[in-house]
């Protein structure tokens, strides 16, 4: 039965992306708590649609996003000038996987999705950890309870996402759990995604851990708060998620 | 403070369904034990886990500590099959290792 409903996924998958493919696809920003999933997102919204639009507010307070937010229509051009920006493109760490020399052919450069925000997953959730950050007891468990609803609101929007861009902090073991929860379901369900390494602005990085813990899989080194190597990501998305 | 641990056999496992399957690990582990599962849960199973954790998490229960070893490729490559998954809740068990093959937890009392 299991078996059978993961195959009339990945039908569907097929049949949508051979005739059905008039909406753009939607592709969901996951990863733990505080892996800088919204940054993300505001770059890639800061690039492409309004440099002072903001789908989410960022702080290091975990699960500030508690909610999946849904950014649509975000057209992605890769001759854009931000894109096409050399200091974007550098990356610094040769070693890990790089795509950043096969260029878009022409006419291809463009491509529309919908981006969503998605809540950080994690398998627990205390209110005292809100309360280290400041916050008062009764606003503190507020938030744990809203980051509850989040989790649950990430993990069925994994139904309706075409892709993923799953992000891990750098600076972290990227060897938990959560991500090989989440890498593992997406694999199940055919669901095409990067694996991308944030926070290599950051001297303690090692996005190389990232490549060598998931070797199946595309890393990409980036800094989301610093536009680092963007230009790179978007290449591998226009590539992955067209 | 004594911390039970259920070792619970994949042929046990196996017998239940899916439901029946998490509803038997949250319940151990709420109870306070640390559950190891011969033959462990698939990826989906350990987000179905993480989802229904999420609809019980009170100020006394905050989640469940997971890990496991990556599941095993057979069958021509096609079937993944999980090896070993341990449960156990959050305020007392945490890992502080883990790789391919190694899963390094400690365990302490509240």
């Amino acid at each position: 039965m299991k078996l059978r409903k993961r195959r009339k996924g990945i039908l569907s998958r097929l049949l949508r992306a051979l005739f059905f493919r008039k909406v753009p696809a939607k592709i969901g920003i996951y990863g733990p708590p505080n892996a800088g999933k919204t940054t993300l997102a505001n770059t890639i919204i800061h690039t492409f649609v309004d440099e002072n639009e903001d789908i989410g507010v960022s702080t290091e307070v975990p699960h500030e996003t508690r909610r999946a937010v849904r950014k649509e229509g975000v057209l992605i051009d890769l001759k854009s000038k931000s894109v096409q920006n050399p200091y974007l493109n550098v990356s610094p760490d040769s070693n890990v996987t790089s795509t950043a020399e096969q260029k878009p052919r022409e006419g291809k450069s463009k491509l529309k999705l919908d981006i969503v925000d998605t809540p950080g997953l994690a398998t627990k959730i205390d209110f005292h950890d809100f309360m280290a950050f400041g916050l008062e007891e009764k606003e503190a468990k507020k938030r744990a309870k809203e980051a509850t609803e989040g989790v649950i609101e990430a993990i069925k929007w994994l139904d309706d996402i075409d892709g993923v861009l799953l992000l891990m902090d750098a600076t972290e073991d990227p060897y938990t759990q959560t991500n090989i929860v989440i890498i593992g379901n997406l694999e199940a369900r055919s669901i095409p995604m990067i694996v991308v390494a944030n926070k290599m602005d950051l001297a303690e990085a090692a996005p190389q851990r990232i490549a060598d813990a998931f070797p199946q899989h595309t890393v990409i080194p980036i800094s989301a708060l610093k536009g680092e190597n963007m230009g790179e990501l978007y290449m591998e998305m226009a590539r992955r998620f067209r | 403070m004594e911390i039970k641990m259920d070792l619970i056999s994949e042929d046990k496992i196996n017998s239940m369904g899916s439901t029946e399957k998490l509803r038997f690990i949250l319940d151990g582990v709420k109870s306070g034990n640390i559950v190891i599962l011969e033959g462990g849960l698939t990826s989906e199973e350990q987000m179905k886990l993480i989802e229904l954790t999420m609809t019980e998490v009170s100020d006394d229960f905050p989640g469940i500590e997971i890990s496991g070893y990556q599941a095993k490729r057979s069958f021509f490559n096609l079937r993944r099959k999980p090896r070993l998954t341990v449960i156990g809740p959050a305020k007392v068990m945490r890992t502080i290792k883990k790789d391919k093959d190694l899963i390094s937890a400690v365990v302490s009392a509240v």
